[in-house]
């Protein structure tokens, strides 16, 4: 295989992955206005297009019209850098999830995924800590006192959560044997989801994906009662738009790995037996990947419009006392697991 | 008053907490199937029963009279002073009418006093809500717009008979 053919397979990827995440931000915040509304009996965005399906648009175009604001006591480079930098990190992350087997063109084996790479969990790992430095910069560098406490309290639950994240992953890794996400997800074949295997580590990576990327009932860093916006008070304009597209792309990167991790990725149980042509199974598989994506973003929304945010002292508590404990006893779990199917 | 809860007098399995978080999602997953309650406005619009109090509007009999005798008591109880009339002599049995009527929509409260007091039946609260003005001239309603025909006010009108 040539060295271009490859450029352009890598290119097309990347462009394929790209608008997915774009248009399912944009329409995953259209649905958490929806979802919302059904929760609180009310009927949501439904002026815009046909049942307000263009809202998204319209939403992102009032942003662009809106000034571009930067506070006086602001640092100016850090206060720009810091939109920059949250959206390439959440636009890069999802470059290692697999969504797919791979598809053979023409005698040529193409994985679904942007970088096969053998150490995906890792990057994702590094990304999503370096994605708090997102916020941190944004937080101090606006020269606000709401924005500077929005940034510390992410640095310090996204530190704290980080911890309980790594060890259930560390469950799911000894299983796999591999930090490739595709062995990941071909070791889960059946219905060995991780998700039953290992439930209480899927309990731990879930919630400390919900911490990770802000979300209620931990989205302390962004808390409006206390905070007005949180890290992104001062901002306004496309910087917002960047921060607001981050945060959705974060959680449909969690989506994305807690899938892959845990809900068998894009396998769907005994679809082998079914007798059914190669192309045909490979794009229910595909579809497969994003009907259970889908399913774990409706479930994020939903429990963001379910509970109420936790204190602060109380999300410490749970991460260090709570989480942390529990995605040990999970380890030993695993350990003990493997010990008896060898 | 109810005792307030504390941490130990949780049983285990609310202490556990997952279990609330399922009833609680369970409770918004039934709402979800709830029909709303939203009226959409400018479409569907909300028709008041009869106890409503809305725009006052001065009664005009089948044959196109207004029914007001311009006796002022509706001016003269109004707490914000938001009407005034003129009076005038008509060789009808009634012997006066309004020669020029005014309600200063900015200024009423639609406490309903003019009704409440006016001998006639003539001053009527109506249930016009959409009370929207591009400027305040517009908002000072004379005669052309107060009159409005008897039949569309029965509702209210028997509802007072009953309950003033």
């Amino acid at each position: 295989m040539s060295i271009w053919l490859q450029i352009l397979i890598s290119l097309v990827q990347i462009l394929f992955t790209a608008s997915i995440i774009l248009v399912t931000v944009a329409y995953l915040v259209y649905f958490e206005r929806k979802i919302s509304a059904w929760a609180q009996n009310r009927i949501g965005p439904n002026r815009v297009g046909p049942y307000g399906l263009l809202q998204p648009f319209a939403d992102v175009l009032k942003l662009f019209f809106k000034e571009d604001i930067v506070p006086h006591a602001a640092n100016k480079p850090i206060h720009t850098l810091a939109p920059i930098l949250a959206l390439v990190i959440a636009l890069s992350t999802f470059a290692v999830i697999p969504i797919g087997p791979p598809i053979y063109i023409f005698d040529l084996k193409i994985p679904l995924v942007v970088a096969d790479v053998n150490m995906g969990i890792l990057y994702i790992l590094a990304l999503t800590s370096v994605g708090v430095y997102a916020i941190t910069f944004s937080g101090w560098s606006s020269g606000s006192k709401y924005s500077l406490l929005g940034g510390i309290r992410s640095s310090a639950q996204m530190i704290s959560y980080e911890i309980s994240m790594g060890f259930s992953i560390a469950g799911v890794l000894i299983f796999s044997e591999s930090l490739r996400p595709m062995e990941i997800v071909n070791s889960q074949a059946g219905f060995m989801w991780n998700a039953f295997v290992q439930p209480i580590g899927f309990i731990t990576f879930v919630v400390a994906a919900f911490a990770e990327t802000n979300r209620l009932p931990f989205d302390l860093p962004e808390a409006e009662p206390e905070l007005v916006g949180g890290y992104h008070t001062e901002y306004s304009s496309m910087k917002f738009a960047a921060f607001f597209l981050a945060e959705y792309a974060n959680m449909i990167i969690a989506a994305g790995l807690i899938v892959t991790l845990y809900l068998g990725g894009w396998q769907i149980p005994y679809i082998e037996n079914l007798g059914l042509s190669y192309t045909l199974t490979t794009s229910l598989q595909i579809l497969g990947f994003f009907v259970k994506m889908a399913a774990v973003l409706f479930f994020i929304i939903w429990v963001r419009w379910s509970l109420p945010r936790f204190r602060y002292d109380q999300l410490m508590n749970i991460g260090w006392k709570v989480m942390f404990p529990l995605s040990l006893l999970n380890l030993i779990w695993v350990a003990i697991l493997v010990m008896l199917m060898n | 008053m109810a005792k307030k809860k504390r941490l130990k007098d949780l049983s285990l399995l609310e202490q556990i907490y997952l279990p609330e978080i399922v009833k609680g999602l369970a409770l918004t997953m039934k709402n979800m199937f709830k029909p709303s309650f939203t009226m959409e406005y400018p479409e569907v619009k909300f028709e008041p029963g009869a106890s409503y109090r809305g725009r006052p509007v001065l009664v005009m009999e089948e044959n196109g009279d207004e029914r007001c005798v311009a006796c002022g008591l509706c001016s003269r109880v109004c707490p914000a002073i938001a009407i005034e009339v003129q009076a005038n002599d008509t060789d009808k049995e009634k012997e006066r009418y309004p020669e020029r009527f005014e309600i200063n929509m900015l200024r009423c409260i639609f406490c309903g006093f003019c009704e409440e007091v006016c001998p006639e039946e003539a001053i009527i609260m109506s249930k016009d809500y959409e009370l929207a003005y591009t400027n305040r001239e517009d908002g000072i309603l004379g005669l052309d717009k107060l009159l409005v025909p008897v039949s569309e006010l029965q509702e209210r009108i028997q509802f007072l008979r009953k309950y003033k």
